[in-house]
């Protein structure tokens, strides 16, 4: 029985007196693509920052391959391997498509406290950036300012850098949010591409594109999982179709 | 093309590179000459006047290291060149007057306040850290004036300029100018370098946003407390020129106001350009040369003129300057 | 180190508290609500000193004076936010540091060219002249008590006005999120106003009652505008009653220290030393307290803004 990539033990996080993560204890398998949904509100956003570190739970525990991150840093936990994109495009807009990716790069590539040499100019920062942008189809765009990019091409852009990261986990935070339907089918068949390479969670909305995606699938209402499972069980179970697919018939 | 150009230079409102070389050349040829036509014109004074901006320059384009390209406001930054310039004076009052001695004490005090400081005040952001670094600005300056033994309020005259090796190099002010020329050449290079470097593209990153930098991998603090440092380094180094150029030291080098005019200086040039730094100390020593001939309180005009710099003359002297070239047909 | 003494050290750093609190309850609201650092602040406060000194050289009367001086410095501050600070609130906080910064440099200068540069005084109020007598025939100004007094209605009221009124919950509300009040529909300029308005009121105020005791001269807000802004920092930005906190303990930890650190210092060292390295390090204690409050919380003991 393989050891679970990475294992939530009852997070727990409120702010003031409302209740966002309540006791979610979750174990996600190595190479698997477990897809988290839940109707808005559910906290699937704080949980993701949890597992990223960027709000530190009040009390429970994050395992990531088997070793205790709950009081890691972000930074920390992006060096050990997870990486994450963001449901509103975090990129660094006044910076090359290019840089954007190869910073990825450069916090893996030794280190950072060189005063001297171009940074921009380095090629063993460069080519790995530039194969991050192939796969997430937008090399083309690779020398455009990050700022000018279309929704949907920031979107790619996101990918591409925590691509870049060759992490052991990706945390997508809702990739499909906001783009058409053509850039949405192309993104699902680039997480198709990358299934089995890399463990994956999935906070989604888009039901087409999870039950396309996704091994598992845990749902997640008023920040407690209310299952776990494959998808045609979690599809058939009557409290989830009361609680949430319900409203999302489409 | 030019977008690839510009973007390389990440988040900053930088120049095409080309032209920004041809700027910074003129600039340094304008500072090389200006002796010379100092005698020529047999204005002397002018001499004074261009070691001072020069002086100021080392500390604002340290200054714009922080405000420009890591995006950390420091409202504290005088307390760096008057740490340097009082390291100079203070030993300078117990007989050590060697700048191979002077100029490393200078920099590595600066430096370690630097440190212990910007550990406290990199924990906090935005505001907070504006006003925290110009309350540690303050406590050095208080520090100072109750140094009684040093002259305190009325600070501590400095014997001579220090020698070099024993040599007294920097007696004549043609010397010391060149001396000083070339000192915020070296700086003004380093900088540079920094901004492109590894090092520099974490900190624009940071400045872009931290978040994501982060999340990347990067200990931004780290980073910006390094950075920290070495403009801390930088203002002392400033600070050891200062004393230097006027033999004595005060703790007005060291006031939250004299902070206040070093991050005038960098904006009226035009902030995250290093450039900028170099043209607004020079702007600001002119305005104040000029305008003090007018009245002895020439900052009830340059007051508002500063209001208005801001409103409507964004990126400074440079932004102006980069506009009408654009307007008048040049792309 | 008599009692006595000390209990008038007490009530000189009250004093100083109480003043302090009345400058940084305008300085953190307006920064609170409209995420303006505001280093003209201090001006203000000169400017209500200035004023009064002026009106009562005018009407003869110490309660006219005030009155008066309070409204124009409140027409004043209303003409600098109508003409400067109004388009200021979008921008970054390096722009809203240099503006006011140039606002600094503008009055500090225009009030020495209107009053020239020699200090100005102004009479304590017939009324409160003369001392008290505290324990052991230790005199104190009955004027001192006032600012007191003055200063702990003031903010009781304040804190009142902000708790239990409708226009104190907009405020409280803006300070923690301006956008999602603004959204729900409160004319945010006008809240904006009031707000500022309210700031510049207090500072005036702090100002005037301090004027009889101190000398109006320009440049005396520049200290006490830091002092302010370590206050709120420690207090944290938007929190009136951080503000109220964080101002006695500056008041008393600064006023003790001054007065006592020689003493305090010549018990670990010799007279000599301690007399030379006291005023250093009492100058440096509201600093190093600063330093070690926002190393353990960055955001202020009562911080407004979410978590």
């Amino acid at each position: 029985m393989p050891e679970p990539v990475l294992r939530l033990e009852g997070l727990r996080k409120n702010f003031g007196s409302l209740v966002v993560t309540d006791d979610v204890t979750l174990d996600v398998m190595p190479g698997e693509m477990h897809a988290i949904i839940g109707p808005n509100g559910a906290g699937k956003t704080t949980l993701i920052n949890q597992i990223s570190g960027l709000i530190v739970p009040d009390e429970g525990r994050i395992l990531f391959a088997g070793a205790d991150v709950t009081a890691l840093p972000p930074e920390a936990r992006a060096l050990r391997g997870l990486s994450r994109s963001f449901q509103i495009s975090s990129i660094l807009p006044g910076f090359a498509v290019l840089e954007n990716v190869a910073l990825a790069v450069q916090a893996r590539d030794g280190s950072s406290l060189r005063f001297f040499g171009r940074a921009a100019d380095e090629a063993a920062l460069n080519a790995p950036a530039m194969a991050a942008l192939e796969q997430a189809g937008i090399a083309d765009r690779a020398h455009v300012r990050a700022g000018e990019l279309s929704h949907g091409e920031k979107r790619a852009l996101e990918l591409a850098i925590a691509l870049a990261m060759k992490p052991t986990v990706l945390l997508l935070d809702e990739p499909m949010a906001g783009i058409g339907r053509e850039e949405t089918e192309l993104q699902v068949e680039l997480l198709l591409r990358l299934k089995g390479q890399l463990t994956m969670i999935l906070v989604e909305h888009d039901m087409a594109a999870v039950f396309a995606l996704a091994d598992r699938i845990s749902v997640l209402i008023r920040g407690r999982v209310l299952i776990t499972g494959m998808p045609d069980k979690v599809r058939a179970d009557p409290q989830v179709v009361a609680a949430y697919l319900g409203e999302q018939i489409e | 093309m030019t977008g690839a150009l510009l973007a390389a230079e990440g988040g900053v409102r930088a120049l095409r590179p080309t032209r920004d070389v041809v700027l910074a050349t003129l600039m340094f040829l304008v500072f090389a000459l200006l002796p010379l036509f100092a005698s020529l014109a047999a204005k002397q004074y002018l001499l004074d006047i261009g070691a001072r901006m020069m002086v100021f320059a080392v500390a604002a384009v340290a200054l714009d290291l922080l405000v420009g390209y890591a995006g950390l406001i420091s409202f504290g930054h005088a307390a760096f060149v008057g740490l340097g310039a009082y390291a100079v004076g203070i030993l300078s009052a117990h007989g050590i007057d060697d700048a191979l001695i002077s100029l490393p004490v200078a920099i590595a005090v600066s430096m370690l306040f630097a440190w212990l400081t910007g550990i406290v005040c990199l924990r906090t952001k935005g505001a907070y850290f504006i006003m925290i670094t110009l309350a540690f600005g303050q406590m050095v300056y208080f520090i100072a004036t109750s140094l009684a033994p040093y002259g305190g309020d009325n600070g501590l005259t400095v014997a001579a300029r220090n020698t070099i090796a024993g040599w007294p190099l920097l007696k004549s002010d043609r010397a010391f100018y060149y001396f000083t020329l070339l000192c915020l050449l070296a700086t003004y290079l380093f900088c540079r370098v920094l901004v492109v470097s590894r090092f520099g593209r974490v900190l624009r990153g940071t400045k872009e946003n931290a978040t994501r930098m982060a999340t990347i991998g990067f200990d931004t603090r780290r980073f910006q407390l390094v950075a920290y440092v070495i403009a801390g380094g930088l203002g002392g180094f400033s600070g050891f020129l200062l004393a230097n150029l006027t033999e004595f030291v005060s703790p007005a080098y060291m006031s939250w106001q004299q902070s206040g005019e070093l991050i005038v200086m960098v904006i009226l040039g035009g902030v995250g350009t290093l450039d900028g730094a170099i043209i607004g100390s020079a702007a600001y020593l002119i305005a104040e040369e000029w305008l003090s001939g007018f009245t002895e309180n020439w900052k009830v005009i340059f007051g508002p003129i500063l209001v208005l710099v801001v409103l409507f003359a964004r990126g400074g002297l440079i932004g102006l300057a980069s506009r009408l070239w654009r307007r008048s047909g040049h792309a | 180190m008599s009692g006595t003494l000390f209990l008038v050290q007490v009530l000189n750093g009250l004093q100083l508290g109480v003043l302090l609190f009345l400058i940084a309850a305008g300085l953190t609201l307006v920064f609170g609500v409209m995420d303006f650092i505001n280093l003209a602040h201090g001006v203000q406060y000169m400017l209500g000193a200035y004023l009064a000194v002026a009106f009562y050289g005018i009407v003869g009367n110490f309660l006219a004076a005030l009155v008066l001086a309070l409204l124009a410095a409140l027409g004043f501050g209303l003409l600098l936010e109508f003409l400067v600070f109004r388009h200021l609130y979008e921008r970054d906080h390096l722009d809203q540091v240099i503006a006011t910064f140039g606002i600094i440099l503008f009055l500090n200068h225009a009030v020495r060219v209107i009053w020239g540069a020699a200090p100005l005084t102004l009479p304590v109020p017939e009324f409160f002249t003369g001392t008290v007598v505290l324990m052991d025939g230790q005199l104190y100004p009955v004027w001192r008590l006032v600012i007191i007094a003055s200063g702990v209605v003031i903010a009781a009221g304040l804190y009142g006005l902000v708790s239990f009124t409708r226009i104190g919950m907009l405020v409280r509300a803006g300070a923690t999120n301006a956008r999602m009040v603004s959204a729900l529909g409160v004319n945010i300029e006008r809240l904006f106003m009031v707000v500022f308005g309210f700031g510049t009121m207090l500072a005036a105020f702090a100002g005037i009652m301090i004027a009889p005791i101190i000398s109006v001269e320009p440049g005396m807000g520049d200290n006490i505008l830091i002092l302010a802004f370590v206050v709120i920092v420690i207090g944290g930005i938007g929190s009136i009653r951080g503000a109220f906190v964080a101002a006695l303990l500056i008041g008393l930890v600064d006023t003790l220290g001054r007065s006592f650190s020689i003493d305090i210092l010549r018990l670990i060292m010799g007279p000599s030393p301690a007399r030379m390295v006291g005023p250093a390090i009492a100058s440096m204690l509201i600093y190093v307290l600063m330093a070690i409050v926002l190393y353990i919380r960055p955001a202020g003991l009562f911080p407004t803004r979410g978590g």
